[in-house]
């Protein structure tokens, strides 16, 4: 389980690599610690077998045997030496340090004398390191090194009072000085320790600092990424990593945000199309069963008018039935105008009489809720072009779904009317454009929010693809393509003709990247700034002419509110809040009419408080 | 008015075929009903409808398969589309077809009454055309077609497509032939939107009566015609190029196109 985790496996392998080259290091370290400290001891010993030889001379010449070992015995009285032992050609031990072998036979066979008597006739000269030997009496007791130093007939020897040596002899004898290396073998323990001990902080110090480092800049990021992987995988396409870092991990967190935001889009759009699809889908099937009855209503009603023609009373009643069946008549086909996103018959028409007509409609209702209707508006304000049944149709629900928040103990439902001047900086719409050999821009197959897209080929080295560009002047909702680059040597040309549409000698007075040019038939160029990353746009024609007046309608009531999740959502098809009693059409419907008349609606609520609807509807439409 | 033209009405909801007789009855007609397809098809081998008005969608069937019988038997019935809302395109396919017209349920009396005088006058021309040929030899001109490379709507409107991408809209001479003389023309203001099968045009003519003009093609209103308005009768005077209504940017010409008559192939059928 935890081997699974990619920090851990990092840290593991760290550990691993610094353990094996701290080992060799160590192992060499050691060997040669070591082996200096041994070859030292050996000087040492080599130095003391040729002292005691230099110290005992004038004794041997003298013969004075019971000096030699006086001296033999002092010296081995110091605590490193074990033993000092000087052996004569025969192999007797003739002096030693521990009496108990004086006259010993030693064995020429034995380990000390092996280097020189491996042969039947004993070498005379060998190395010192020939003469070094380490070995163990027992063997649990410490190593032990010994040194054997020939001892060389001189002519003094053979000359001396006592004739003890003959003069053909070369070698007369040997001393063996062999010195207990527990010493050194402590400080090679100890040394060892040492260095395990190190190796061990040594591996634990870097797995942690690699820990901390993977865990800061691997391990939390990859946890990151993975949690928001799950996240998404889970449904929640509004997660996006925070804190992100300027590495690579970091850069794919960026592109998986962006993923995931296109994502969160495309799912959001199809959402919409589908909803929008089923919508159509009920909507069809609702025209057609409400059409058979409707067309029976009308049928007969329209008879009767023409059958009492000379009943003026009963002309006035019926022409009302037929009247609002014809009403009924383009609700319906307004709804499946909304289904099929088309735009309504405008004409000139007065506000305050459409908004009477819709008070008229639900006045009874109102009544009996103790509704009471307060109206505010400035004088003379101007017709407005509009379809006066859809418009109708905005008041009669919004003043339902006010009435369905005030509830049972009364309310005042308050209706503003002013005019207002906007600029047209995000609202205008660009409808028609072209490249300057008049090839159409707009993307009637890819719509930003609604409208058709402006499209642009992109070229760059190696690659290439369409952007889209926000057909609303100033709304800058522009789509580019994580697999379209932009760099400086792309170009910006006509998916019809490849002509430019790179404005020359300009440049984004924001960021300095080119600016793309379209012309828009009988208004004007629109200059947009080609980068992704800056929003500067201009259309000189729309800026020129100045603020586009509105009429703005705000439509308060006393009601319960609406909840703040619940505000986001109460123009999608479908929402509802009154369950089994309200379709969720009302407002979707609203919008659709009030977006088809190029107008706005927005919301402001406070729960508990009430809530206003604010229109603004345009005084002349776009042309 | 005319006893002679009798009428089936076809339509599965029997309060929808009680309206259409009682209208009917308005304007004695005799008339004859049926309320499925099958009983629709028994009576149309029985016996001669000068004009049948059927509704496009029943349990049992739909609308084009009294179109295709028609057609079959060689029986050259007026047909009118009776439709909800939700299938204009089915209707305007019917157009297409061979039906002469139809109208969007709900209706009202009066919608019904020119949809079903239109279709008598359409009769009486094809009649009285059919009587020169064989009398006289010679097609005498009881209406204009259109001309080659325009296209139209059934018998009710044509579309030419220009260079520039627009179209043009006018109404077909066969539609003005069925109606009295025109009295008042009722335009959409320049900006709304047209829908194909849906009316874009509204003429009264001088017997009161008012005649809604389909729309051959989806779009936007970018032009209307001001001397339509200006100098009377030109629409019928000169319907195909001076009488032009409305030029229209249209959303989806490739698509719609297909529900429309190349009004070549009517020369080519004269001809043969």
């Amino acid at each position: 389980m935890l081997f699974k985790k990619i920090g851990f496996r990092l840290i593991f392998a760290v550990a691993l690599t610094s353990l094996v080259i701290i080992g060799v290091f160590a192992y060499f370290n050691i060997t040669s610690q070591s082996s200096s400290l041994i070859s030292e001891v050996e000087r040492h010993a080599n130095q003391l077998g040729e002292t005691v030889i230099s110290s005992t001379r004038f004794d041997m010449m003298l013969n004075q045997r019971d000096r030699i070992q006086q001296t033999i015995n002092s010296i081995g009285t110091q605590p490193q030496i074990r033993d000092v032992r000087i052996i004569n050609k025969i192999g007797e031990i003739i002096y030693s340090s521990d009496s108990k072998n004086i006259n010993k036979m030693v064995d020429k066979r034995a380990e000390s004398c092996y280097a020189c008597h491996s042969e039947d006739q004993p070498l005379e000269q060998i190395s010192i390191t020939e003469r070094t030997r380490i070995f163990k009496i027992h063997p649990d007791s410490n190593r032990v090194l010994g040194i054997i130093t020939p001892i060389y007939n001189e002519t003094s020897c053979w000359q001396a009072n006592c004739h003890a040596h003959p003069k053909n002899q070369k070698v007369l004898g040997v001393l063996d000085v062999s010195i207990s290396l527990a010493e050194v073998d402590n400080a090679i323990i100890t040394r060892e320790l040492e260095i395990v001990i190190f190796a061990i902080v040594a591996i634990i110090a870097v797995g942690l600092l690699i820990a901390f480092f993977v865990r800061r800049w691997v391990s939390n990021p990859v946890n990151d990424l993975l949690n928001a992987t799950l996240q998404v995988s889970q449904g929640n396409l509004n997660y996006a990593i925070k804190d992100l870092s300027d590495d690579e991990i970091g850069k794919l967190g960026s592109s998986f945000n962006n993923m995931t935001k296109k994502l969160a889009e495309a799912r959001m759009q199809l959402f919409q199309s589908d909803k929008m699809a089923s919508l159509g889908r009920l909507a069809a099937g609702v025209a057609h069963e409400i059409n058979n009855p409707l067309t029976g209503v009308l049928t007969y009603s329209s008879f009767l008018l023409k059958r009492t023609k000379d009943n003026p009373e009963l002309q006035e009643d019926l022409n009302i039935i037929v009247r609002e069946t014809i009403r009924s008549r383009e609700i319906v086909k307004s709804l499946l105008d909304f289904a099929r996103q088309s735009v309504p018959r405008k004409s000139n028409a007065n506000l305050n009489e459409i908004i009477d007509k819709a008070i008229i409609v639900v006045e009874k209702q109102l009544s009996v809720k103790k509704i009471k209707i307060i109206r505010k508006s400035e004088n003379n304000l101007p017709p407005i072009t509009v379809d006066s049944n859809q418009i109708q149709q905005v008041f009669i629900n919004l003043f339902v779904n006010a009435s369905d928040a005030i509830g049972k103990d009364g309310g005042t439902i308050t209706i503003v009317k002013k005019q207002i001047s906007l600029s047209p900086f995000g609202v205008a719409q660009i409808k028609k454009a072209s490249c300057p050999k008049r090839h159409s821009l707009i993307d009637n197959d890819f719509k930003i929010d609604g409208l058709p897209a402006l499209k642009v080929k992109v070229v760059s080295a190696g690659n290439g693809g369409i952007i889209h560009l926000d057909p609303v002047y100033g709304k800058h909702r522009n789509h580019y393509y994580p697999g379209v680059k932009i760099d400086k040597e792309t170009k910006f040309v006509c998916p019809d003709c490849d002509t430019s549409l790179v404005q020359p000698d300009k440049s984004c007075p924001q960021c300095g990247a080119p600016v793309l040019a379209f012309e828009i038939s009988g208004q004007g160029v629109y200059e947009v700034c080609s980068s992704e990353n800056s929003n500067w746009e201009k259309w000189d024609f729309v800026d020129s002419s100045g603020l586009k007046e509105y009429i703005e309608i705000r439509i308060s009531d006393t009601g319960c509110g609406i909840s703040k999740d619940d505000l986001p959502k109460i123009f999608e098809p479908f929402f509802s809040t009154k369950g089994q009693k309200g379709t969720g059409l009302g407002l979707a419907v609203i919008w659709g009419i009030i977006d088809n008349h190029n107008g706005t609606i927005s919301v402001e609520s406070e729960e508990e408080k009430g809530t206003t609807f604010i229109i603004r509807l345009p005084l002349t439409q776009q042309k | 008015m005319n006893k002679q033209s009798n009428i089936l009405v076809i339509d599965d909801e029997s309060v929808i075929i009680d309206g259409v007789v009682k209208i009917c009855s308005l304007e004695n007609y005799s008339i004859d009903t049926a309320l499925n397809v099958t009983a629709a098809i028994d009576k149309i081998s029985k016996k001669y409808y000068s004009i049948i008005i059927c509704d496009i969608m029943m349990p049992d069937g739909d609308g084009f398969q009294i179109l295709n019988e028609l057609q079959k038997r060689n029986i050259d019935s007026a047909l009118i589309m009776m439709t909800g809302y939700s299938t204009v395109e089915n209707a305007v396919n019917s157009l297409y077809r061979g039906a002469i017209d139809f109208i969007p349920k709900p209706f009202t009396v009066d919608e019904l009454l020119s949809s079903i005088y239109r279709a008598n006058k359409y009769q009486q021309i094809n009649k009285k055309q059919k009587q020169s040929l064989i009398k006289d030899q010679k097609n005498e001109l009881y209406y204009v077609d259109c001309p080659a490379k325009y296209y139209r709507l059934g018998h009710s409107s044509w579309l030419f497509e220009e260079r520039d991408g627009s179209v043009l809209i006018g109404v077909c001479d066969f539609f003005l032939a069925t109606i009295d003389s025109v009295a008042e023309i009722e335009f959409l203001d320049l900006e709304n939107e047209v829908a194909q099968g849906i009316s874009c045009l509204t003429i009264k003519s001088r017997d009161e009566r008012i005649h809604k003009i389909h729309s051959p093609v989806s779009g936007r209103i970018i032009d209307v015609n001001k001397n339509l308005k200006l100098v009377s009768n030109l629409i019928e005077k000169d319907p195909y190029f001076e009488g032009w209504v409305y030029r229209v940017i249209p959303h989806d010409l490739g698509y719609e196109i297909k529900n429309l008559v190349p009004c070549s192939s009517d020369r080519m059928q004269i001809r043969t």
